[in-house]
């Protein structure tokens, strides 16, 4: 098992390395980031002061071992658009979209588990016609567009919930539901998959045949080997939710890390946009991680293999 | 009794596994239903200029926000109706297909080549080039890639081959790692040491051997893909990101309805439940295509 974990955290951390470096040069060739922060109408003096002041002027090379090495120190620079360190805009912003990315998880999961194995247990039932239906009709449906609909048909049709803000647990309702209704179709056909491999299995069979209870064969024989792909699967989930939040977060007005991204985005605040990147990319990194961890830890045959 | 099951046996035989195959598409009504969905959008698309009852970019600043003809206040002359500018509802709506159809098919293209080559060559040779391709694909499954699109799209501007581009280059991930599996299975198959004992060269082996035998599976990713990257296009657009004004994008239509949110609904309504369809059609044909070619679907 230590082998295998020192293996893991190796490759997470070559991964976070790598990824930095790309995500870094993506954004600082994909445009002038000099012209892009003066925004229009700038003078040439004007770019060029702020290419002198950024450091754009230098090789990209020493641009991503300064920016790194502030990063590893905790300085992801200054906001040009705040006027304040990145780091405590992030410290004040994380927070709300990591409650947002918890409810919605859980919202999925609870939603989606039980279908799954009900769908698992029932197949080509009725009930497992309903849930395929549900997954379907979820990787189709455009989220933004959803989130507007439960806007007119929460908030001003019926008008039930807060359409934005983020003051109480009610303005987190429709993001959650938003959100955690699109990884449902993968967290529901992963459950169902295999809890169906699992029940056709021969250790099921001779549960069954020493004459457990149906549920007991269910709950604790089955279900603890068909839940391990989820594990992993939801973490990864939890880092497309983040990423996702984006999209959901402007929206709904939320004043997470999304909406600062997508602020950061439209004011062309490279550091910030950047140190986001950076963060997100970590935290999947980590997730990743976890989830592997997660999976090797219930699941044996993993860390032998 | 004998005899006629022989019988039987005989006539399934004549059958050509194309025709069995092509019943089992007929026979699959998910596949049916989502086939003849993206037809008929196809052929609307294609046939725009003719379908069109106006110029999508006509403005008429008298006929601002009319409704369609089941509202009060809709007329039969624009049947969805009028957006904010005036421009016809489905004029409109119909050029959108092409778009999203445009982005969705070119982004896979360019996707599904780099994804395939990446996986093939990964699954084939295997050792240090498998292991550094692992690593790429692992690397791009750690961006966060709406993030990164948006903000690339942003410091170049948006316009339709740029999001294209970017898309075709963040959406490659899942042909890879099917592509890798599937040729990992078919590597030491007889029929590629067979080939490799002519002396037949690698680069034809991946092109004739293996491509052709990973091809259903490749197929399945491109239609999950493609409804990625129409989502995604939409997404884009809607946050302006995307293409740009006054091409009628769905996901810029959304956009400029939302405005409109509380007083004319139908103006994002409709556009919606059309990129849903169509997402949905291009889905039903990819699990259709999924359930009849793999074998364990039986």
């Amino acid at each position: 098992m230590t082998i295998y974990i020192l293996k893991r955290l190796g490759l997470a951390l070559l991964v976070a390395l790598f990824v930095s470096f790309v995500s870094f040069l993506m954004l600082r060739t994909a445009g002038d980031p000099a012209i892009a922060m003066a925004g229009e109408g700038a003078s040439a003096a004007d770019i060029e002061y702020i290419r002198q002041q950024f450091g754009f002027d230098d090789p990209l090379l020493i641009q991503y071992t300064n920016w790194l090495s502030g990063a590893l120190a905790g300085d992801l620079g200054q906001s040009t658009y705040f006027s304040i360190p990145v780091a405590e805009l992030l410290a004040e912003r994380l927070p709300i979209t990591m409650i947002l990315g918890a409810c919605a998880l859980t919202f999925s999961i609870l939603l989606a588990v039980p279908l799954g194995v009900i769908a698992a247990v029932r197949s080509n039932s009725m009930i497992d016609r309903m849930a395929l239906s549900i997954s379907v009709f979820g990787q189709a449906l455009p989220n933004f567009w959803f989130a507007l609909m439960l806007i007119l048909i929460l908030s001003i049709w019926l008008p039930l919930l807060p359409p934005s803000g983020n003051e109480s647990w009610v303005h987190f309702i429709m993001p959650t539901l938003v959100l955690g209704y699109y990884s449902t179709p993968a967290v529901m056909r992963l459950t169902r998959s295999g809890t169906l491999e699992v029940l056709q299995s021969d250790y099921i069979r001779t549960a069954k045949a020493k004459g457990l209870a149906p549920w007991r064969v269910l709950f604790k024989h089955a279900l603890r080997n068909a839940i391990i792909p989820v594990v992993s699967l939801s973490a990864v989930q939890f880092g497309y939710m983040l990423g996702g939040s984006i999209i959901i977060e402007s929206i709904f007005a939320l004043n997470g890390i999304g909406q600062l991204a997508w602020e950061s985005i439209s004011r062309a605040d490279l550091p910030t946009v950047q140190a986001i990147v950076l963060v997100l990319s970590m935290i999947y990194v980590l997730l990743n991680l976890f989830g592997d961890l997660l999976n090797a830890w219930l699941d044996p045959r993993i860390r032998v293999a | 009794m004998k005899e006629q099951a022989s019988d039987q046996l005989e006539q399934m035989l004549q059958v050509s596994p194309r025709t069995l195959m092509m019943r089992r598409f007929a026979a699959h009504g998910g596949f049916t239903f989502g086939a003849g969905v993206i037809v008929l959008i196809t052929l609307i698309a294609i046939a725009a200029p003719l379908i069109a009852p106006y110029d999508p970019y006509a403005q008429n600043l008298l006929a601002r926000l009319q409704p369609p003809v089941w509202y009060d206040g809709g007329e039969w002359n624009h049947i969805l109706g009028t957006d904010q500018l005036g421009r016809d509802y489905l004029s409109r709506l119909i050029y959108g297909a092409r778009l999203s159809l445009i982005i969705g098919f070119m982004a896979m293209l360019i996707s599904g080549l780099i994804g395939t080559t990446l996986g093939v060559c990964a699954g084939f040779f295997g050792g240090r080039v498998d292991l550094v391709i692992t690593f790429i694909i692992t690397a791009r499954l750690s961006m966060p890639i709406v993030l990164i699109a948006l903000a690339v799209a942003a410091l170049l501007g948006g316009s339709l081959e740029i999001v294209i581009i970017i898309l075709g280059l963040l959406l490659w991930d899942r042909f890879a790692v099917v592509a890798r599996a599937s040729t990992m299975s078919i590597r030491n198959a007889d029929f590629v040491l067979a080939a490799r004992t002519f002396g037949c060269p690698t680069w034809r082996i991946l092109v004739s051997e293996v491509l052709p035998n990973i091809a259903d599976a490749l197929i399945v990713v491109a239609t999950l893909e493609m409804a990625h990257a129409i989502l995604l296009e939409a997404a884009l657009s809607f946050l302006g990101l995307g293409v740009q004004p006054p091409l009628p994008s769905w996901g810029l239509m959304i956009s400029e309805g939302r405005d409109y949110l509380f007083f004319e609904p139908w103006l994002i309504m409709i556009v919606g439940v059309a990129l849903l369809i169509l997402v949905l059609a291009i889905n039903l044909v990819g699990d259709g295509i999924r359930d009849v070619t793999s074998p364990e679907a039986h």
